[in-house]
């Protein structure tokens, strides 16, 4: 019966499974973002690989990680560069 | 040669058993020979589902211990010929009790006898998922539309992805259409498109599972239950069969359906 009501007069609430959808989607971006280190590691080597070709970096220095912000999830990588290769190649 | 299939949801309480319980039964009226394996050491309950508690002499763990051998431990269910047998857990013994190697051997003995060997898994992600899911050739994940139940199989989806699990595909189970309806529940759609996994099937929610369950006898036998005709479709899916997904309402009569516009019995 209040069902029917509520449909007659609009409800003022979203129905609670998009609340149930926006959660879950926001909570599995954090879940699925919780990756091994070993896999970071792999992230890492190729975004050198990647990069090495247009400029020279601290490889040392290199840092990647994944930075989980309220309603976000970034993958952040800090890359010193050492100095810019001159013949940057050509897009 | 078998195949083994690993019952699995990471939450408990969402029906791992329960499944178990009915799509062996389901594939046992359609002749197939199946094996229901209960890895939940320390809290068995697949005995108990299917009505066969008084029958245990050995089990898992005697088995893997080799205290007997593994014909002696299977427990024949009368009410399917030679097509069900049940591997009960060790009630006694823990988690650890079983390495992923002796199961995996084990699953490997069976296959050689049965066409299908479903393995119910505990909750969690432990060793004792790890056992059961050692010698599984592929996976029914199983969730219910609820935040913490898809949350977890999402966790588990990507375990059984990490270990190269075969096929895996969802359950859903425990649906309300009247819920579903009215927006205050996920549906079917939504899950899917959550998880990214392929559908094997999906069971109402059904007062029918309760009662089967204080008899012993599964609802997949029930000829009448709505939970027992899903059941009976996941097991022909299982198979290889295209078999369309059941309405999800029953078509009601008119005096129903005007008591469920009076907001009379829901």
């Amino acid at each position: 019966m209040l069902d029917i009501l509520g449909k007659v007069f609009g409800r003022d609430e979203a129905p609670s499974k998009e609340i149930a959808k926006e959660r879950l989607r926001l909570v599995l971006v954090h879940d699925r973002a919780t990756v091994s280190p070993q896999f970071l590691e792999l992230i890492k080597e190729e975004v050198i690989a990647v990069i090495t070709e247009y400029m020279e970096i601290d490889t040392d220095g290199v840092e990647v990680s994944i930075h989980s912000l309220e309603r976000s999830v970034a993958l952040v990588a800090s890359l010193p560069i050492k100095r810019m290769k001159r013949a940057v190649k050509a897009v | 040669m078998g195949e083994v299939i690993v019952i699995t949801s990471g939450k408990g309480g969402v029906g791992k058993t329960t499944t178990a319980a009915n799509l062996g039964t389901a594939l046992a009226l359609n002749e197939h020979r199946v094996v229901l394996l209960d890895a939940d050491i320390g809290l068995r309950n697949l005995d108990v589902v299917m009505g066969l508690e008084n029958r245990i002499v050995y089990d898992l763990v005697d088995v893997t211990a080799k205290v007997c051998r593994l014909k002696q431990a299977l427990i024949r269910d009368k009410r399917f010929n030679e097509h069900l047998f049940l591997l009960p857990a060790a009630q006694t013994r823990d988690k650890t009790a079983v390495t992923p190697e002796e199961m995996k051997d084990l699953t490997e003995e069976l296959k050689a006898e049965f066409d299908f060997i479903l393995v119910d898994c505990p909750a969690g992600i432990e060793q004792g998922f790890r056992n059961a899911i050692s010698g599984a050739d592929r996976a029914i994940v199983v969730t219910t539309p609820e935040v913490s139940a898809v949350r977890d199989a999402d966790r588990i989806i990507g375990l059984l992805e990490a270990s190269e699990m075969g096929e895996v595909q969802l359950l859903i189970n425990r649906i309300r259409p009247r819920m579903v309806k009215r927006g205050d529940m996920m549906d079917i759609d939504d899950i899917i498109d959550i998880l990214a996994v392929d559908l094997v099937g999906v069971v109402p929610e059904d007062d029918c599972i309760v009662v089967a369950t204080n008899r012993g006898e599964p609802t997949a036998l029930d000829s009448t239950s709505r939970s027992g005709q899903a059941f009976r479709n996941i097991a022909r899916r299982v198979t290889g069969e295209q078999v369309p997904l059941m309405p999800l309402e029953a078509e009601e009569g008119l005096i129903a359906r005007v008591r469920h516009l009076l907001g009379f019995g829901s």
